[in-house]
């Protein structure tokens, strides 16, 4: 076992993964499971059926506070004022030059009253920028620690979900949130994923973890749920277009590059409000694209897209998508070469391999699109 | 994990089948975890010369890739075309019908070289 293992933090279900068989590693200085029985038959599990997977280590930051809109309004792009309670949003927080500091889900849980779900590589540095920027009545709390995170994904995760709760499920649309008995556990609870696939993410007290845990496998034991790792986790949103912080989207990217001006509010007053209105005025110079290839080579991060005898990108993330059967990318490309259709090349392995341009996302038939 | 006590190891998770002039050559059962599920493989023509620790092929597995380094040296004589198709085999029968390549043996003595079943299983033991 390597050191940055042994000193990585276990989530309240890293026993069960162990005895399941999973294949632990390494993330964002967390212990995780990689993948169980395989990355493929995990990936497929979800797009057919209903997978369970432990994403204990997303950082959760309560924010709270007569000033608590108005902070938000200020350092994240989309217009947070316009959830209403149990209302979810998919947002970004913005360094003043554009790049992006996070991806994030703001959580409305009333008045002034906000839950925040960022990405467990950039907690930290999350948190550090935030608290920079508090002014007036505001209450920053990282709960990260004290929360266990599970999430039921796939077109029969209802199913499972129906046995768990009286809650009416029917009424809950995609993006809301709500608090009930889940399990016999009073938790928090949401329709959201990252998938593409219909799903609940449920944040659940560490203490209450290992009776969770329980219930919520006893119910998909019913269902023929699978248990799902990062592996497939990956392949899953991949085929989705959704972003990958650290691979699509970093500091020096930003979202109408990204292909994310749909959470950008352009009219109200935030932290890179200018380079981003500046940038959409004058068209990006490079964009985030799908890429589709032949044959069953993978591109992956890194890999230079060519144009020609001319680089005019590089891969951002890439697989052999389980759904499709072809190998996918994402990449950024110069806007010239942009448009859906344009015929590309990926230098794998000193070998230029076609590619084209293909509007998101891969997957077309995913039961949340 | 399943290492047969019949066959030859590389340090780099290949193994090696001799029987008279022909070796069969494939990948280990732990290498096939390590990869996780195999895409494509990557093989030489018929009739090209490996050497003895030379890359012969590359293996890409959804999270990553690999070089395939051959045990011993020889000519290319059959490849494992159902791998194409198929490239998965590899993870379920790595030593069977998930072999890759055989090769027309040039110097049997390279095989003294070669780690056996226990040497193999403390080096995998030890990663």
């Amino acid at each position: 076992m390597s050191d940055s293992i042994a000193q990585a933090i276990k989530t309240p279900f890293y026993q069960y993964h162990v005895d399941a068989g999973a294949r632990m590693v390494e993330f964002a200085g967390y212990i995780m499971p990689i993948q169980y029985t395989g990355i493929t038959a995990e990936h497929n599990a979800v797009r057919d059926n209903v997978g369970l997977f432990d994403l204990s280590h997303m950082g959760e930051f309560d924010v709270r506070g007569a000033d608590a809109l108005a902070f938000l309004q200020k350092t994240t792009t989309n217009n947070v004022a316009a959830l209403q309670p149990g209302q979810i949003q998919y947002n970004c927080m913005t360094y003043p030059d554009g790049g992006i500091v996070d991806d994030l889900l703001v959580y409305c849980l009333g008045e002034n009253a906000y839950l925040l779900v960022v990405n467990a590589s950039n907690l930290q540095k999350d948190f550090d920028w935030l608290s920079g920027h508090l002014t007036g009545d505001v209450k920053l709390t990282n709960s990260s620690y004290g929360i266990g995170l599970l999430a039921i994904q796939g077109p029969n995760a209802v199913k499972v979900m129906r046995e768990l709760t009286d809650y009416d499920l029917d009424a809950m649309a995609y993006y809301t949130h709500a608090t009930a008995k889940v399990g016999g556990v009073e938790v928090l609870f949401s329709r959201t994923g990252y998938t593409g696939e219909d799903g609940f993410e449920i944040y659940i007290p560490n203490e209450q973890c290992p009776a969770l845990w329980k219930a919520v496998s006893s119910a998909g034991a019913n269902h023929g749920m699978e248990l799902i790792g990062l592996g497939a986790r990956d392949t899953l949103r991949l085929e989705m277009k959704m972003a990958l912080y650290g691979n699509d989207i970093d500091q020096t990217t930003s979202p109408v590059e990204a292909g994310l001006s749909w959470i950008v509010d352009f009219d109200k007053e935030f932290i890179g409000k200018d380079v981003l209105v500046q940038q959409k005025a004058d068209k990006p110079r490079r964009r985030l694209v799908c890429l589709e290839m032949e044959g069953r080579v993978v591109p992956r991060h890194g890999f230079e897209i060519y144009d020609g005898d001319a680089v005019v990108g590089q891969v951002t993330s890439g697989t052999f998508s389980p759904s499709l059967q072809i190998p996918v990318a994402l990449g950024y490309v110069a806007r010239a070469q942009a448009r859906t259709g344009t015929a590309l090349e990926v230098m794998v392995r000193n070998k230029k391999f076609p590619a084209v341009v293909v509007k998101p996302p891969f997957y077309k038939n995913a039961s949340h699109k | 994990m399943n290492v047969p006590g019949d066959l030859k190891y590389t340090k780099e998770h290949e193994w090696v089948k001799v029987e008279g002039a022909v070796a069969t050559i494939g990948i280990t059962d732990w290498a096939q975890g390590e990869l996780g599920d195999i895409v494509f493989v990557e093989l030489p023509d018929v009739g090209a010369e490996v050497e003895q620790m030379g890359p012969f092929g590359t293996i890409e597995a959804v999270k990553a890739v690999s070089e395939l380094f051959s045990p011993v040296s020889g000519t290319v004589t059959e490849t494992n075309t159902a791998l194409e198709d198929d490239p998965m085999v590899v993870n379920r029968d790595p030593y069977g019908d998930g072999w890759m390549i055989k090769i027309d043996l040039a110097d049997a003595s390279q095989l003294e070289q070669l780690l056996d079943a226990s040497g193999y299983k403390t080096l995998t033991d030890e990663a």
